[in-house]
């Protein structure tokens, strides 16, 4: 088993207890996507995940997604694989009126 | 002594107004994000009454919250309450209605979502499962979205047949089931369609708002887009009742709660001209049913009044003589407390108004 931290933006943290990180347990051997960590997070803190990513599994429009400091837009979206010790960092986009 | 209730629902969050007597008021802000909340619902069907609320954030999606302490705290489900199915391929982008169900089924609540579909709760509104009959229905991949979505905005349960249901959608029209919704039929015959070519379509009328009166569940009225209707045949056929009023189109379509053959209009000048008629703010109110109008004024600004009222703007809350409220998009809510006799301004400054729901509570 090894891990994956989930950075949590402050309008989010209601939803994961108040916390600034989640720590995620991915199964050991392959390198987790970031579909895989979310896929976890929709069974651990299902109210976080489902403000990060509609029911069909599509990344909220005017919500981004970091591995480290790279956007998942401009690399393999939600397919992207996280690479050891990288941290997965949900921000919201400029948007809005 | 009453208790009244108001519920604002806004472009930037949910406000809380009460009274005791429909003359002064106290409003508060609802402890909710500062999301747009499209529709409000209040339930007093409940030895507690509860409050229901959907949000849309543009980051973080819709949601849907109730609470049973009359606003003070909220809570939602972990997970989604209102989902579409993954055989859907669909998701949901709003929620346009919360339209608590019969009073023989107290513990169901209807939703109007947004792309054009319905969902029931049977546990009081806290979780939804999509009605599969209408989503399947297939003029519904021909069904194409109004200025403000694809929504479902009306959810009539007739109050006796609980079989019965009327439900409308912009852009798609009016349907009804007669088996629990497992089947559905339009039921639009009548109702004007002026953006499309040809002959008067069966379905894809751009219908507003629909009203009932439970005590006449057979007669409805309609608001169109272009057009204002009243069918006596439970929606086998519409006829126009928009004689009498200064233009045919708008938003609201609110029953009076205790006559039937009384509902209430906010009229604007046109599809392109989306304004109070002569820019002044004016209700419009039948008692016949739509044989004739009377413009209810008093106390509203009669010049210079450019807003729109939304088609979940204005309603009443039941109580005796009846309270009528709108709430308009620049901000300012409008009570009367006499059926609409006379009015006046409780709140300006809001955000836009985009539902308002009042109730009396004991």
């Amino acid at each position: 088993m090894s891990q994956v931290t989930v950075r949590v933006p402050g309008a989010l943290r209601e939803f994961v207890g108040g916390e600034r990180l989640v720590v995620v347990d991915v199964p050991a051997g392959e390198l987790p996507s970031v579909a895989a960590v979310l896929d976890l997070l929709s069974g651990s803190h299902p109210a976080f995940e489902r403000r990060i990513r509609d029911e069909t599994g599509a990344l909220r429009e005017h919500v981004n997604v970091f591995v480290g400091s790279d956007n998942v837009r401009d690399l393999d979206r939600l397919s992207t694989v996280i690479p050891p010790g990288a941290e997965l960092i949900v921000l919201p986009a400029i948007s809005g009126g | 002594m009453s208790n009244y209730l108001l519920a604002i629902g806004t472009r930037k969050g949910l406000f809380i107004a009460t009274s005791q007597d429909r003359k002064t008021w106290s409003i508060e802000r609802a402890p909710l994000a500062s999301d747009e909340v499209y529709a409000v619902g209040i339930d007093t069907r409940r030895g507690t009454p509860r409050l229901l609320a959907s949000s849309f954030s543009n980051h973080w999606g819709p949601s849907v919250a109730h609470s049973d302490d009359l606003g003070k705290s909220w809570q939602e489900p972990e997970h989604a309450p209102v989902r579409y199915p993954e055989w859907t391929g669909s998701a949901l982008k709003r929620v346009w209605q919360l339209q608590p169900g019969r009073d023989s089924e107290p513990e169901v609540v209807w939703v109007g979502a947004e792309p054009g579909a319905l969902f029931r709760s049977d546990d009081g509104g806290v979780s939804f499962e999509l009605v599969d009959g209408l989503w399947n229905h297939p003029q519904r991949a021909k069904w194409t979205p109004g200025g403000g979505g694809l929504c479902l905005h009306t959810v009539l349960a007739h109050p006796t047949d609980p079989q019965r249901m009327t439900v409308a959608v912009s852009t798609g029209g009016v349907y009804q089931t007669t088996d629990g919704g497992t089947s559905w039929a339009p039921s639009n015959r009548g109702i004007r369609a002026d953006f499309r070519p040809g002959d008067e379509p069966e379905f894809g009328q751009c219908v507003h708002k629909v009203a009932m009166h439970p005590g006449a569940p057979d007669q409805l009225f309609a608001q169109n887009h272009g057009g204002v209707y009243r069918s006596d045949d439970g929606g086998r056929q519409w006829v126009s009742i928009a004689d009498g009023l200064p233009s045919d189109f708008g938003f609201p379509m609110v029953a009076h709660p205790h006559r039937p053959g009384s509902v209430y209009v906010f009229p604007l000048a046109g599809d392109f001209d989306r304004r109070p008629t002569q820019e002044r703010a004016r209700v419009y109110r039948t008692e016949d049913a739509g044989a004739s109008w009377q413009a209810l004024s008093s106390g509203l600004p009669q010049e210079g009044f450019h807003p729109a009222v939304l088609r979940d703007a204005m309603c009443t809350d039941g109580g005796t003589p009846a309270g009528i409220y709108f709430g308009t998009r620049s901000g300012a809510v409008f009570v009367s407390a006499d059926e609409g006799e006379s009015w006046y301004e409780l709140a300006r400054y809001l955000p836009d108004v985009l539902s308002v729901r009042a109730a009396v509570l004991d």
